[in-house]
């Protein structure tokens, strides 16, 4: 199963390491060359330099055979374009894209598209944390 | 009318003057602060700071009326295809305009149906063209909805159908000559039309079939 990772920063290169442990055949497509590095001196997997909206980077990456797509590049919009063109012109169903802005995620969640939003989690996790801490024996007290 | 404009730099801030010139409503978004605080200066309180991608930016705009016409003029393509896509699907906002910057992007303004844009490299690179018909057909009319453009080809003494009726041309399917200039004379390309070198022929096809067209008409290359 082959898989684009397009955005290969922190999370981006992360997932890409998981996924190839995992046995999937990866491509990292990314703007900086010194992402690369991210992914250690060990990489066997693919690595495009270039930009995630140009179509010819997207296809020396291998989209036209890709199973899934992962989206992860620093710009909420760039990722929400690239996105649509993964899911919309390739049909690669197994499109998923990392949207910080929570509006935005909901709103492109609703209109179709697979979003994940890593800072509607952090809200929930430590909203959760402050929560649960209320209701334990010591914070009681009063 | 009301416009709601999100990108204040000079392509932003020429059309906010020129639409209030108008008499129409309008309130522009720009990003940058310092930029604002210029254009404030200028469009008062027609003028907000903020990311127009943003949806509580575009509320406090007052996306939710909804404007009559929403126009992307950022200098991010992605940005511009966001905030109109926003506009049109989640606002209800019936008229969009988005600028292009990298021409090469245009494709993925067609996907997300983003339309109409405007490229100004895309139109002077026309207008080059124009001037200087480098393969000898020239784009005059594009018709994105209908999925039809309408090109201008020049006959040289060398292309293939110089002699020929029009009605015994192996034209490519989805193409139609429509009129033929001939000293500056034009008549309807009918069937019993017979092409000559230095006639200037107007067709309608479906993009794409460009070269398909061009080989038809004009020597091979």
């Amino acid at each position: 199963m082959q898989v684009l990772v397009i955005g290969c920063g922190r999370v981006g290169s992360s997932v890409a390491l998981e996924l190839d442990r995992l046995g999937w055949e990866v491509t990292a497509v990314d703007e900086n060359e010194d992402a690369l590095q991210r992914l250690g001196e060990n990489w066997s997997g693919g690595f495009v330099v270039g930009h995630g909206m140009d179509m010819k980077v997207l296809r020396a990456a291998g989209i036209e055979e890709a199973d899934a797509v992962v989206v992860s590049t620093d710009g909420d919009n760039t990722n929400l374009v690239i996105g649509q063109v993964a899911q919309k012109r390739f049909n690669i169903d197994t499109t998923v894209i990392r949207v910080l802005d929570p509006a935005r995620a909901a709103l492109y969640s609703e209109m179709g598209l697979w979003t994940v939003c890593p800072t509607q989690t952090a809200i929930k996790t430590l909203t959760e944390a402050v929560v649960s801490s209320e209701k334990s024996p010591t914070g009681t007290a009063s | 009318m009301y416009i709601l404009i999100a990108g204040g730099g000079k392509v932003g801030a020429n059309l906010t003057r020129s639409v209030l010139d108008l008499g129409h409503e309008v309130t522009l978004i720009e990003q940058r602060r310092e930029r604002f605080e210029t254009l404030e200066e200028e469009f008062e309180h027609r003028v907000q700071v903020g990311d127009a991608t943003e949806l509580f930016v575009l509320e406090r705009a007052g996306i939710a009326r909804p404007p009559d016409l929403v126009v992307a003029v950022t200098g991010d393509d992605e940005d511009n295809m966001i905030i109109c896509q926003i506009a049109r699907d989640k606002f209800g906002v019936a008229k969009v305009i988005a600028r292009v910057n990298d021409p090469r992007n245009q494709e993925h303004f067609d996907l997300l149906g983003v339309t109409p844009t405007v490229s100004a490299t895309s139109i002077i690179l026309a207008m080059i063209e124009h001037e200087v018909p480098a393969h000898g057909l020239i784009h005059l009319l594009q018709l994105r909805k209908e999925n039809l453009e309408i090109v201008e080809v020049q006959l040289d003494k060398d292309s293939p159908c110089v002699g020929k009726l029009v009605e015994r041309l192996q034209l490519p399917t989805g193409s139609r000559l429509i009129t033929v200039m001939r000293e500056g004379e034009a008549q309807m390309a009918d069937g019993d039309t017979r092409l000559e070198a230095g006639d200037q022929i107007l067709a309608v096809l479906e993009p794409g079939k460009e070269e398909e067209l061009r080989r038809a008409l004009l020597k091979q290359r």
